[in-house]
């Protein structure tokens, strides 16, 4: 216990001089410093690219400096969390499999930011950062990854099963999850809940069978059900180009209307999920809902595969360190605000 | 055909491993075994061919590099085996042959089953890879009801013989519940398949030709555990072991121990533990082919000890051992001296922290050894 609480303070204390540069603006901001600072401030969400659907989401947003601190916070966790466990797998206090989910931390947050209490999620193996944001304490994460009791699973699934309220896992068979969510969206319109499923899923997953079948049964019967394939570019160690005959993944529905959206934004994508929301909620035949919709969120994983994939066999360092340098979820987010006065940065 | 292996001598182990070796990491309180059994190697007769030192994935690698090379129809496919595989079971083999005849598939095991079962049945030697047995259910479909059946449905016209599906299989120490699994016990419920589970690398060698040889579908299924702990003096030649045929390693008096894979090695550390504590004498027998399994050998087996234990890593309900239970106690009923014993896994998805309590360790098979003494 007394090394989970070690580990726990380390995720959560700001890093280094870097880390106390990167929070500064917002920790002044919280005191309510400098007079020219504001509480809200519009910003131009990234070009998105649509697939039969003809009103894209909206170009610009608006947020509040309470939400770009929980945000911001939200992402700088995961990426601690993630770093924590990758040195607890070295240790081997985690065994078994870990897969990481640093880089893609703007998708989950961004993703959960639009949701509401009643959505449901479902993803694969790479779940961390959703067991977080879907209400799992840090504590509860590290402790279902070193099997302890504590864990949100009880320490019976590990790193790929966490589960929560409306979050139904982590899981381990590639493109299983994806049937599923289309059920738990079936379940949401036949009870009458008014609420999506989410079911994630990655470009690897993309080419399994079971998830046209998914497509097909969602479209057929007009289910809440949002497909998003987070394509981090690779699966395992095959690039997108070599494992897919089509890499337009947002058109891989066919029938069903997509969005591709830029994943490294996370306001891009809070408003992706919030056009989905009332896409799949209102309107079409019955005013419940036009049906189901494909997105694919382009986005990037740090790490490898997994914790046994150094990650630069089929890729290059520099590949790595340049979308550290330039599209990095939490710098982005940090860049803008700042440049919007939404809080005050001073001399940063 | 090339050469038969008749018998192998059973040598002593090399050099012995700690099997209970605490690992106490800084801080952390809890102790984890390196693993549950310890290696037994096979060794070849002296007289034999050249053979090389190789573990199981190199042995494994050998045979199909033989395979490809002897047949000119023969191709490789499954997830990521270009590059040599996640277990480099295919390592090297993608350069020796081509591209197009050693090549990745996309993340879809029921369309690679599929596609393997077409090419088998076009007339093409397939080897397809599943890359853990834990993934092979989407191509369960396939399998059973495609692969199984083609021949008898076509009668006879058409056959799915030259389809060979390899997959890593069982425990590994940290595998979970999706990376342990041996499915063994659900192909054995299907007619027209072979099934065949080898123990370490001479026999895997000589049972995968044998499988890729061989006139019927065959499910190879690979203890991954055993991939790079299992070393031997492999044989370089080409040779082949036949199918359905269970193999005695060790001939006892008392009891019969019954096992596959992995669990061979446990069997053999507990036939030692028997004699030194209980001064009973164990035959410990390999049944080698799950589907059709040699019931000959296990029942005259049984017939001379009176009493047999079948222990296996799958959940112990309909697990094989259930099969070969139901089988052994009608063939031989008024030969036992006890009922037959079941040491399985549990009841329980394959778990992630409890997996040294839900193998059937040499502990627990002792026990059941005692228990059937004294019955």
């Amino acid at each position: 216990m007394k090394m989970l609480t070690n580990i726990l303070s380390s995720v959560l204390r700001p890093r280094g001089a870097a880390g106390q540069r990167a929070l500064a603006p917002f920790m002044t901001a919280v005191r309510g410093a400098g007079g020219n600072s504001t509480t809200e401030a519009t910003f131009e969400t990234r070009p998105y690219k649509l697939h039969r659907l003809e009103e894209p989401p909206l170009p610009s947003t608006t947020c509040t400096r309470d939400d770009a601190l929980l945000y911001y916070r939200q992402m700088q966790i995961i990426r601690r969390l993630e770093s924590a466990s990758g040195n607890l797998y070295k240790e081997k206090a985690i065994r078994g499999f870990c897969h990481l989910y640093s880089g893609q931390e703007a998708i989950c947050v961004g993703i959960r930011a639009a949701l509401r209490s009643e959505d449901s999620v479902i993803t694969a193996y790479r779940d961390h950062g959703w067991a977080y944001v879907m209400g799992c304490s840090v504590v509860g994460v590290m402790a279902e990854l070193t099997g302890r009791s504590q864990g949100v699973a009880r320490g019976k699934g590990g790193s790929m099963h966490m589960y929560a309220k409306n979050f139904f896992g982590g899981n381990g068979i590639v493109g299983a999850q994806v049937p599923v969510g289309a059920g738990v969206a079936l379940a949401n319109k036949y009870l009458g809940r008014k609420a999506i499923c989410v079911s994630l899923y990655g470009d690897g997953a993309a080419n399994q069978g079971q998830l046209f079948e998914a497509y097909n049964m969602a479209k057929l019967m007009n289910l809440p059900a949002v497909f998003i394939c987070e394509n981090n570019g690779y699966g395992m160690g095959t690039s997108v180009d070599r494992a897919s005959a089509s890499i337009n993944y947002y058109t891989r529905g066919d029938y069903v209307p997509g969005i591709w959206i830029d994943g490294m934004d996370v306001l891009s994508v809070r408003e992706a999920l919030r056009y989905s929301i009332d896409y799949c909620t209102t309107g079409g035949p019955s005013g419940n809902g036009r049906g189901p919709l494909v997105l694919e969120v382009a986005t990037y994983r740090y790490h490898g595969h997994s914790m046994s994939d150094p990650g630069t066999s089929y890729r290059t360092r520099d590949e790595i360190q340049e979308v550290r340098q330039t599209r990095d979820p939490y710098n982005a987010l940090q860049g803008t605000y700042c440049w919007r006065r939404l809080g005050h940065c001073g001399g940063a | 055909m090339v050469g038969v292996l008749q018998k192998l001598s059973v040598a002593w182990r090399l050099g012995r491993q700690a099997v209970f070796r605490p690992v106490v990491q800084a801080g952390w309180q809890h102790v984890r075994n390196s693993s549950h059994f310890t290696y037994y190697p096979d060794t070849v007769p002296e007289s034999h061919d050249e053979t090389q030192r190789l573990n199981l994935f190199q042995a494994i690698n050998n045979a199909l590099d033989l395979a490809l090379a002897t047949d000119d129809s023969a191709v490789i496919f499954g997830e990521d085996v270009g590059f040599g595989g996640v277990f480099r079971c295919t390592i090297g083999l993608q350069d020796k042959f081509g591209k197009d005849r050693v090549f990745n598939t996309p993340l879809c095991e029921q369309g690679i089953a599929g596609f393997a079962i077409g090419s088998a049945v076009g007339g093409a030697t397939t080897i397809a890879e599943m890359q853990f047995a834990d993934y092979i259910f989407p191509a369960f479909d396939q399998i059973v009801n495609e692969a199984a059946k083609y021949r008898y449905r076509s009668g006879n016209l058409f056959n799915c013989g030259k389809l060979t599906i390899r997959a890593p299989c069982g425990a590994v120490g940290h595998g979970g519940l999706y990376h342990s699994q041996s499915p063994e016990a659900y192909f054995s419920h299907t007619p027209g398949l072979k099934v065949v589970v080898p123990r370490g690398p001479i026999k895997a060698k000589g049972l995968l030709l044998s499988c890729i040889r061989d006139d019927n579908p065959c499910i190879f299924l690979e203890p991954k555990v055993l991939y790079r702990s299992a070393v031997e003096m492999v044989p370089t030649s080409d040779y082949t072991y036949p199918l359905s045929s269970a193999d005695i390693l060790l001939e006892g008096e008392d009891i019969t121990l019954l096992g596959w894979g992995t669990q061979v090695h446990v069997l053999r550390e507990v036939a030692e533990l028997a004699r030194e504590q209980l001064n009973v004498s164990c035959e410990v027998i390999d049944l080698v082919t799950i589907l059709p399994w040699d019931q000959q050998t296990v029942c005259n087996s049984v017939k001379k000890t009176g009493r047999l234990i079948v222990a296996h890593e799958a959940p112990v309900t309909s697990g094989f051992g259930a099969e070969i239970a139901a089988a052994v106690q009608s063939e031989c009923f008024l030969h036992l001296e006890a009922p037959v014993e079941r040491v399985c896994g549990f009841d329980t998805p394959f778990p992630h922290i409890f997996e040294p309590f839900y193998l059937p360790d040499k502990w627990r098979c002792l026990s059941a050894v005692k228990k059937m003494m004294n019955y």
